[in-house]
């Protein structure tokens, strides 16, 4: 039986076709930037300062604030420069560049020994102390999820393995070469918690995947691989959640209001390292597609400057037009060249002027096309009248703080409306309001 | 001939009963409207801009025959309406100079330098939000027209980048500034024709990196200004408009064009972009 949640869209899934067959190879650059706001919550305080020699997984940043995760040094060499840099979002990220020295000097690793035997109480500092946070495109700090507060109770911890993006692989290929990684990252997380069940959700189009995850959870208590019908936003949490247990998460809840956790494959896979290894969270499996001469996925530090990375895949075969960190539905666009990737760039992808050319908005045609679209069953056609004419109040009442964000109305949308993009303004808005700042 | 005087009769009787129960009706439910608030009305701007705070125009007359309003903040009526309101209601009020939008931003297209070509959504807050926006300076006018968007009077254009007010227009009801992201609209009393066209407060390297017409606090305003009336805080130039007596000496020394001059018009020098 194959599961999967109400509405949604069917998307092209061409663009994955150039990678999803590569091996992950490794690359090493020789200069990272690390941004400091790499996760949600504070940004972290950098702990060296210009001329510091840093070793591999040397902590650079300290954490600030309840959900503040470390910054480890991803390549060993000497610090350059502590400075600003306009960044993804609003304001500038404070960044610690480190130029390589190619040493491959280590700091000392504190390896917790196999998943069996580990206390279970140490696995939770553990994993904040390898700097881990989620790494599907969110990057909620890992060990914030994984601390209960006192009554809540986790049933069943599902891994994302849904890969429901376009154009990227890089979960699709981790689960190809490491799945045993991603099983144990899962077994750690279950042991912290002391939860019986384990499920592995993975989309029906990567079936290789699906026979690798199956074998290395054979004779794994509690660990069951779970097969999904390709759908897009299936690797949203809240609709995959309503995938495996058909239950929905309540309007403005968590996943761990009814029992469950929800993790990325590659969130997993870091997990083990930092577990079983030791290992800080300094690189990940990064998919590199769309008009870039050889697409790749890439075994990356984080920190890893685009250009350097693009020039050594051979540049562009042709002008491009627009560069997104993550797929083309909630990809980040990037500003320049000079930005480098973080913990949860899982894709790097490149579109050439005409793919990334916008449509001129026309009128609503009043199709419901988005009504039948969304996830979570929201109007987007209604909310959007409402975020036009900047009233909040009545966006708020047509639940516009439970969209995610997923772009499924603006694709469908035949007039080619700004739904999504309007909708973050209204959230941004209501979310400056309710912490007591000025009406926007 | 009978049946004439019939339909005459009946419908003269009926009229008379119909008007005898009008009549009472108008004396028992009677409701006293204040004759004042069609005259308050008849003064306001009439645009419906909600600038005072109220639902529109005639919300806020009834506001301020009850005494809930004061006679003055309507802005689109201005002095004269304010007056005129005030002679109304037989109170005496306190005329605020009126004010009006002014786009402090001087960064058009080609002089602020673009940190990216920005084809998305034509929303400022949108731009704003990514990467910081599409123009390097983070004090910019973005250009993509929210200001535009929520003004009534359709008195806002977008040209070379830069929002730009016909005040012909405008009726000074301060949307445009309460709407802009980055607050780069402000409202200035309309007598202040010598302002400071710029909000850069970084310091001059970095303010002249990403604006070419960008205050980067020189000091050559203050030490030509004989009024004492300039001021440098944070890079930036601020002119009191207490002192200042709009003589314009400012505007024709500052090597940034960044001191707008309303009456003597531009500075006239060779290089001038």
């Amino acid at each position: 039986m194959k599961f999967t949640f109400k509405r949604g869209v069917h998307l092209s899934y061409a663009g994955k076709e150039a990678t999803s067959a590569l091996p992950v190879r490794e690359y090493v650059t020789d200069y990272v930037k690390l941004p400091m706001s790499m996760h949600i919550g504070a940004p972290s305080e950098p702990c060296v300062k210009k001329g510091d020699l840093v070793k591999i997984g040397q902590v650079v940043a300290n954490p600030v604030g309840p959900l503040g995760i470390p910054v480890h040094a991803s390549v060993s060499g000497e610090v350059t420069a502590v400075e600003k840099i306009p960044y993804l979002m609003k304001d500038p990220v404070t960044v610690v560049s480190i130029k390589n020295d190619f040493r491959e000097e280590w700091v000392e690793l504190n390896p917790l020994g196999s998943v069996e035997s580990v206390d279970p109480s140490l696995i939770v500092p553990a994993i904040r102390d390898a700097g881990v946070c989620g790494m599907g495109g969110a990057s909620f700090p890992t060990h914030v999820k994984l601390s209960l507060k006192p009554g809540q109770k986790c049933n069943v911890i599902i891994v994302n393995g849904a890969e429901c993006e376009t154009h990227l692989t890089a979960d699709h290929r981790l689960m190809l070469e490491f799945p045993q990684r991603i099983v144990d990252g899962l077994r750690a997380a279950m042991r912290a918690l002391n939860v019986e069940n384990g499920i592995i959700a993975i989309e029906d189009n990567k079936p290789d995947a699906i026979e690798a995850m199956k074998r290395a959870a054979a004779g794994r208590d509690g660990v069951h691989v779970y097969e999904l019908k390709t759908k897009y936003p299936q690797g949203g949490e809240k609709q995959l959640i309503e995938a495996v247990t058909q239950k929905q998460v309540p309007s403005g809840g968590l996943p761990i209001d009814i029992g469950v956790i929800v993790l990325n494959v590659a969130t997993c896979a870091a997990i083990a390292d930092a577990i079983i290894d030791g290992m800080p969270l300094i690189k990940r499996i990064t998919t590199i597609t769309g008009c870039v001469r050889h697409p790749a996925n890439l075994l990356l530090p984080i920190g890893t400057i685009v250009e350097d990375v693009i020039g050594y895949l051979g540049g562009f075969p042709e002008e491009p037009g627009k560069i997104t960190f993550g797929g083309a539905m909630t990809g980040l666009c990037i500003p320049n060249m000079q930005i480098p990737m973080m913990k949860s760039t899982n894709g790097i992808v490149v579109y050439n002027e005409r793919e990334a050319m916008s449509m001129e908005e026309g009128p609503c045609i009043r199709c419901a096309k988005c009504v039948h679209a969304c996830p979570i069953g929201l109007n987007p056609y209604r909310i959007k009248v409402e975020a036009d004419a900047d009233r909040l109040d009545a966006a708020m009442k047509l639940n516009v703080m439970d969209c995610m964000l997923c772009g499924c109305c603006s694709y469908v949308c035949p007039s080619r409306r700004w739904l999504s993009a309007s909708f973050k303004i209204v959230k941004e808005k209501l979310i400056r309001q309710a912490k007591g700042g000025q009406k926007a | 001939m009978m049946n004439i005087l019939f339909a005459v009769l009946v419908l003269g009787v009926l009229g008379l009963a119909f008007g005898l129960i009008l009549t009472y009706a108008e004396k028992k439910f009677r409701v006293d409207v204040d004759e004042r608030i069609g005259k308050v009305r008849a003064c306001l701007g009439g645009a419906n801009c909600g600038a005072c705070g109220y639902a529109g125009c005639d919300n806020f007359a009834e506001a301020v025959v009850k005494g809930e309003a004061k006679p003055n903040s309507c802005p689109p009526a201005g002095e004269k309406g304010a007056k005129e309101i005030a002679a109304i209601m037989g109170v005496e009020t306190s005329v605020e100079e009126k004010k009006v939008p002014r786009v402090l931003c001087s960064g058009r297209a080609g002089v602020a330098f673009s940190r990216y070509r920005y084809d998305g959504y034509k929303n400022c807050a949108v731009a704003d939000g990514l990467a910081g926006g599409p123009k390097m300076c983070r004090f910019s006018c973005i250009g993509l027209g929210d200001c535009m968007d929520h003004c009534v009077m359709g008195a806002i254009s977008i040209v070379d980048g830069l929002a730009v007010i016909d005040y012909d227009k405008c009726i000074s009801c301060g949307e445009c500034a309460k709407h802009c992201p980055r607050g780069a609209i402000q409202m200035m009393p309309v007598s202040q024709t010598v302002y400071v066209n710029c909000r850069n407060t970084d310091n001059a390297r970095e303010a002249k990196s990403v604006c070419m017409s960008a205050c980067i606090g020189c000091g050559r305003c203050k030490r030509e200004c004989k009024y004492d009336a300039i001021y440098i805080e944070n890079f930036f130039a601020h002119i009191d408009p207490e002192k200042c007596t709009r003589c314009g000496a400012c505007a024709s020394v500052c090597p940034c064009t960044a001191i707008k001059d309303l009456i003597n018009g531009l500075p006239h020098r060779p290089n001038f972009y």
